[in-house]
């Protein structure tokens, strides 16, 4: 209890998350303020702004704990006292890099659009600052509430990235967009509105998702909720057959709408599945896993068949979008350490590759307003070098060993593969793993009919190759694809412990409890207990083996008077064990 | 055996040489490009020499250094990045190095008008560090990453002349077809991984490891085989996956030689003899392997006889050398397998220099009915190709003699296979029997008789496999023929002295004052798992069943040579004639690529296109997505129709539902 309420201390000496949420929206708010006239100043001060939110939020990373699988950077503050709704942020090894990948992204995606914006430029900038706060706060926020709050400001912006830049379908796409992510949040808005109102009538009310690990609720209750969950989630990951709506969004939205969307957006449903739906319902994601799994195979194969038919690049990278999520999924499915490491990883991945994908699609449709193989062919001759860079993103999207997109989809294998869990996923990992030739086909097939061939269109052979805007563009992508495929241990080592916490919160959940690290009033011990053991006597956490770790686990013991405590937290340990 | 010697330089020297050239040589000279990219091969070559006495000096059986850094590690699954040299491997640097380097050497001279220069040599650069990953790997997940990496190479080099779609397709083909290999590759490894981790040992794929827990892969030893093969027949083009080589040749002659011959098409047998510790365990895999090359050595022979085209003759020649090396490791006989991969690195590269120095003389000429003659003038490519394709026929006391004899000795001796080995060596009598013929056809055709291609004479344009971007196709007249320059013809003289003497490397038993054969004792240590392996041992059998195999050879050779150098130069018309559906179903290539495009290629495209149209934006989408959007805005419209807010109207609903109440109530 000491060691939280210090590590607490120091943890709120430095509000880093607040800082790196609410500073975008501050920027979007000081551009109100700047005449529309001045374009470049708007543009300049918006990329300036997100840099240093980016600069900023590598303080978040720094100041990061390597080995502490609890949440991080934590501030704790009241705000809707009536229902115990608090501002709770924090980070751990599952959202940092997620977060860093969103404040990397936004200064990329805004030089990206520098000029592929032309009208209501200022309101572009302000959109997606809000966007990045809205982003980033779902990332961090440790409040149900809180999370639910920021996952429905993101749609706003996004609704209007694509609705006002979009492409000549926007509006039929936008709508299908919004309905579609709606009706899922809004399910999940009932079971969050269930969930509180299932809390012991003698605690204090609270949203802190800590509070509801563990709650006791029959299987009945937890496979209707995580239902609930798991559909809004999987809308926005998006999975197969939830997913039409995405490609729709990606072909109508503007160059940065869709590295956003693709970018961090969809990682917003995986990261739902490991934050809320999978610990808060250990029992059903029991049930649910072949499920999960299967719809995650037949996503591989079936998004990489759709990718296969396209004729338009940008739609061919929507679809592949559905198989390499499936990725995620199927390594969040193993449950097993590798697994889950390798789908967070993949997330990451993604992020970037496709990221990169959608830059480099924008940069020939800025150039041609076309996005059909058929209209190109032989461009390597005019643009060698956007050749190359589309040839190293391309590799890694295919997962080429030595770029990012390898290390992620191996470990999903490895995981999937050697899980020892209830089911067996080896016939799924072998299916899944059909996805890698097909991509190799679609990507390689598409890059063949835009970059080789003879240069027969006249309008493309004038075609200019990269600029000097477009080169600082993309190299932090390259350079991350290679960084993340050569030494991927940096994130690897960061993400475990959280990573092997998620896994012992579903697994065995009677063996953790939660870890108060968020608040200092503690919170309820293991209502699982009523289903536990049964030792309802143990009133004091057998600790000593515990502090010899040294490790940074710090355990909360609250005892609660009528309720016997019969776990401690920390690592998903049974009490005695000492690692 | 920890070592001061620099061996990670082997592995990142080309590296380095990549990234210079990739990234700067637009803007160098083409001397600098030269001098870059050989040293970047020499030195490498250099250092392996260096290894390769050191080993021998202190009988060391292992080179390693400490590992670079962990590459990644989760759970209890790690890989470290890391590099060793032992026996097998120390093999291999020597001859990806030193051919390596010969090749660039050539390619200096061959490609030098090219504008793409520095790209090609960037290229050959990378291919020589994966290729290099590829042996050196301390583990099989560093394998495989050469293994991807040799893939990329090949893909990039295939399509070096992207301009044309054929040769764009052919590298997109080479890289698909090897994907598919790799997925066998890779569920080979999540076996061995998942044994592993059932057994609670951590997950780790050093060979180190592996090798001393392989007991624990007993049960799933031919499974794991199986699918490792499955990679091993990609990589180097074994029915039913070869058909991507031969469509490689579209790539440039140095090409062809360097990676489609003498290294990287080896890396299947190369992966067989590393992991010879599983195969040695599951009897059912090894005779796969075997009859897996064996049916490869004899298909694939048989269609080199109807090809006009001199590189695709050598390509299934390549195809066919490949499935006698499976052969060879197939059956346990790893080292006379790996002296086969040696001994015809020496001699098929020599072939594809010698052929690229012919289409190079010929500006761009390849096809075989176009030559003729060309002995005289150029002497030196002739005589280094005749003597490759002696070694290549099996000409008793060269290279390939020994090589392919020690194979076939060891397949007929073996008693571990399912099939008796005489089934295999009957086959592979039959396959060196091709051999000799469209070698010696091919050699005849090119360098024999008058030469067919004055410029007069108007051709057709064979779309397959030309060197061809852009130069002219007008022919070359036979006086304008001109011997390549040194550079090119230098590599030719070395790698012919190889095939001739090569088989010095490895005399057989038999040999007076060789009682052990030295390249089976050098490489002895890395096979400790395959002595408990039984082979026949009689000494005039053996030498018995060599005399057969070399007299139906040379047989076959010299009828050959009637057929296309002597009087018989009308036969092979005629025969083709008499036996025309055959004839055809060769020279189709027995319609093996028309085949596949009809049952796998196309049907999944179509299948594609179906899951797009139909099941994702018809069911999906307008079915179960539109469907309550569309019954939503039905039943909106619907109670539009009675929420009109006219009064009128409304008291006559009123109306109408108590008449209707009414009437209800009379009937009842």
């Amino acid at each position: 209890m000491d060691a939280n309420v210090a590590a607490q201390a120091t943890a709120t000496a430095f509000p880093w998350l607040s800082l790196i949420t609410f500073l975008p929206l501050l920027g979007a708010l000081a551009l109100t303020s700047v005449p529309r006239v001045h374009e470049t100043l708007l543009k300049g001060l918006a990329l300036g702004w997100s840099i240093v939110v980016f600069l900023i939020s590598l303080g978040v990373y720094t100041s990061f704990e390597k080995g502490n699988p609890d949440f991080q950077l934590t501030e704790t503050h009241e705000w809707i006292t009536s229902f115990g709704i608090k501002y709770a942020v924090g980070v751990d090894g599952i959202s940092l890099f997620l977060v860093l990948l969103s404040t990397f992204l936004t200064p990329i995606i805004l030089l990206g659009s520098w000029t592929a914006i032309e009208k209501r430029v200022k309101e572009f900038l302000i959109c997606f600052l809000v966007l990045e706060t809205a982003m980033i706060g779902a990332l961090v926020a440790l409040d149900i509430f809180l999370f639910y709050v920021f996952w429905e400001l993101m749609l706003i912006p996004m609704y209007l990235l694509i609705g006002v830049w979009g492409g000549s379908n926007r509006i039929a796409a936008t709508i299908k967009f919004f309905l579609m992510t709606a009706v899922g949040s809004l399910l999940m808005l009932v079971a969050i509105f269930y969930l509180y109102f299932k809390r012991p009538g003698d605690a204090p009310p609270s949203m802190l998702l800590s509070d509801y690990i563990g709650l006791d609720l029959t299987k009945t209750e937890q496979l209707w909720l995580f239902a609930a969950f798991a559909l809004a989630f999987a809308i926005k990951v998006p999975m197969v057959p939830f997913h039409t709506w995405l490609p729709r969004a990606h072909t109508e939205a503007p160059t940065a709408g869709s590295v956003v969307l693709a970018g961090v957006l969809l990682k917003m449903g995986t990261y739902g599945f490991v934050r809320f739906a999978m610990p808060l319902f250990p029992e059903a994601v029991t049930e649910a896993i072949p499920y999960i799994a299967g719809l995650a195979t037949f996503g591989i194969v079936y998004g990489a068949l759709l990718a296969l038919a396209q004729n338009d690049v940008k739609k061919l990278v929507a679809y592949s979008s559905v198989s390499h999520l499936g990725f995620v999924m199927l390594g969040l499915a193993s449950l097993s350490v590798a697994g889950v490491q390798g789908g967070m990883l993949q997330m990451l991945n993604h992020g970037i590759s496709t990221g990169a994908l959608f830059l480099l699609v924008g940069v020939i449709y800025e150039r041609r307003h076309t996005r059909q193989m058929a209209d190109f062919g032989g461009i390597t001759k005019v643009m060698p070098w956007f050749a190359v860079m589309f040839m190293v993103v391309t590799l890694s999207s295919i997962g080429l060993p030595g770029t990012n997109g390898f290390v992620g989809e191996f470990l999903v294998f490895v995981g999937a593969f050697t899980a020892k869990g209830d089911f067996d996923l080896r016939w799924h990992v072998a299916v899944a793993a059909t996805g890698v030739i097909l991509g190799a086909f679609y990507m390689l097939w598409m890059f063949q009919r835009v970059m080789f061939g003879p240069l027969t269109n006249e309008k493309n052979k004038t075609l200019k190759d990269l600029n000097l805007r477009e080169w600082v563009v993309m190299l932090p992508l390259i350079v991350a694809i290679f960084v993340m495929g050569v030494k991927p241990q940096f994130m690897l080592e960061r993400m475990e412990p959280s990573v092997e916490k998620f896994i012992a919160q579903v697994k065995s959940p009677k063996a953790t409890t939660t870890t108060a690290t968020t608040t200092g009033r503690g919170t309820i011990g293991s209502t699982a207990s009523t289903t536990a053991t049964g030792s309802g006597t143990r009133t004091t956490l057998p600790v000593p083996n515990l502090k010899n770790l040294g490790a940074p686990i710090k355990p909360v013991q609250v005892i609660k008077p009528n309720l016997p405590a019969d776990d401690h937290a920390g690592h998903g340990h049974g009490p005695g064990e000492a690692h | 055996m920890e070592t001061n010697l620099p061996i990670h330089l082997i592995v990142f020297l080309p590296l380095l040489g990549a990234a210079i050239n990739g990234l700067l040589g637009r803007r160098f000279s083409w001397t600098t490009i030269t001098a870059i990219a050989c040293m970047a091969s020499l030195v490498p070559f250099i250092l392996s020499v260096q290894a390769f006495f050191h080993m021998r000096e202190t009988g060391a059986e292992v080179l390693r250094q400490v590992p670079l850094f962990t590459w990644f590690a989760t759970g209890t699954f790690s890989v470290d990045l890391g590099f060793t040299i032992d026996r097998l491997t120390a093999i291999f640097c020597l001859n990806v190095t030193g051919i390596g380097f010969l090749i660039h050497m050539y390619s200096s001279a061959y490609m030098k008008e090219d504008e793409g220069y520095f790209k090609f040599m960037s290229y050959l650069n990378l291919f020589l560090f994966s290729m290099l990953m590829l042996i050196m790997g301390e583990n099989l997940l560093l394998m495989f990453v050469g293994w991807e990496g040799v893939g990329l190479c090949s893909y990039l080099l295939i399509g070096f002349w992207y301009t044309d779609h054929a040769n764009a397709d052919a590298g997109k083909k080479a890289f698909i077809t090897n994907r598919i290999g790799d997925f066998g590759f890779l569920l080979g490894m999540f076996f061995i991984l998942y044994a592993l981790n059932s057994q609670g040992l951590p997950m780790s794929l050093s060979f180190e490891d592996l090798q001393a827990n392989a007991g624990q892969f007993s049960e799933l030893a031919t499974i794991i085989g199986l699918l490792l093969f499955v990679g091993a027949a990609g990589k180097s083009a074994q029915v039913p996956l070869y058909v991507w080589l031969p469509d490689a040749m579209a790539g440039p002659t140095p090409v062809s030689a360097l990676i489609h011959a003498a290294t990287m098409v080896t890396a299947g047998i190369y992966m067989v003899a590393r992991m010879n510790f599983i195969y040695v365990q599951s009897p059912m895999a090894m005779t796969v392997v075997t009859a897996i090359g064996a049916i490869t050595a004899l298909f694939a022979a048989t269609m080199g006889f109807a090809q006009n085209d001199i590189k695709k003759v050598l390509a299934y020649s390549t195809v066919s050398q490949l499935g006698y090396m499976f052969m060879g490791v197939g059956v346990g006989a790893y080292a006379a397998g790996l002296f086969h991969v040696i001994t015809h690195a020496f001699f098929k590269a020599c072939l594809f220099l010698g052929s690229g120095s012919v289409i190079h003389a010929l500006h761009h000429e390849q096809d075989t009915r176009k030559m003729g003659g060309l002995l005289k003038k150029m002497p030196i490519t002739g005589w280094t190709f005749a003597l490759s394709t002696a070694a290549i026929a099996g000409l008793p006391l060269l290279s390939g003699f020994f090589s392919k004899d020690e194979i076939l000795w060891k397949v007929f001796s073996n008693q571990t296979t399912l099939i008796p080995g005489w089934v295999f060596w009957l086959v592979g009598v039959a396959g060196a029997m091709c051999t000799a013929f469209y070698m010696v056809r091919v050699y005849a055709l090119t360098f024999t008789g008058t030469y067919r291609g004055e410029p007069e004479e108007k051709h057709g344009h064979d779309a397959h496999g030309h060197d061809d971007h852009g130069h002219h196709h007008g022919g070359v007249k036979y006086d304008d023929i001109h011997e390549s320059p040194w550079t090119m013809t230098l590599p030719l003289v070395v790698l012919a002295f190889g095939a001739v003497f090569g088989g010095l490397l490895g005399l057989p038993h038999w040999m007076p004052g060789h009682p052990t054969n030295q390249f089976d004792h050098w490489l002895e240590p890395v096979f400790g798992a395959a002595h408990g392996l039984k082979f026949l041992d009689n000494t005039s059998l053996e030498l018995g069943l060599m005399a057969v195999s070399v007299g139906l050879a040379a047989l076959s050779a010299l009828v050959a040579w009637h057929m296309y150098a002597g009087k018989g130069k009308h036969l092979p018309g005629q025969i083709a004639e008499r036996i025309r559906p055959v004839y055809t179903l060769v020279f189709n290539k027995y319609y093996v690529d028309e085949l596949y495009a009809a049952v796998i290629v196309r049907p999944i495209k179509a299948f594609a296109r179906f899951s797009w149209r139909v099941i994702d934006d018809g069911l999906i989408d307008g079915v179960l997505v539109n469907g309550p959007a569309n019954l939503v805005h039905l039943t909106g419209r619907l109670v539009r129709l009675f929420t009109t807010g006219d009064v009128q109207r409304y008291a006559f609903f009123v109306l109408g539902g108590v008449w209707l109440l009414v009437v209800v109530w009379l009937a009842e």
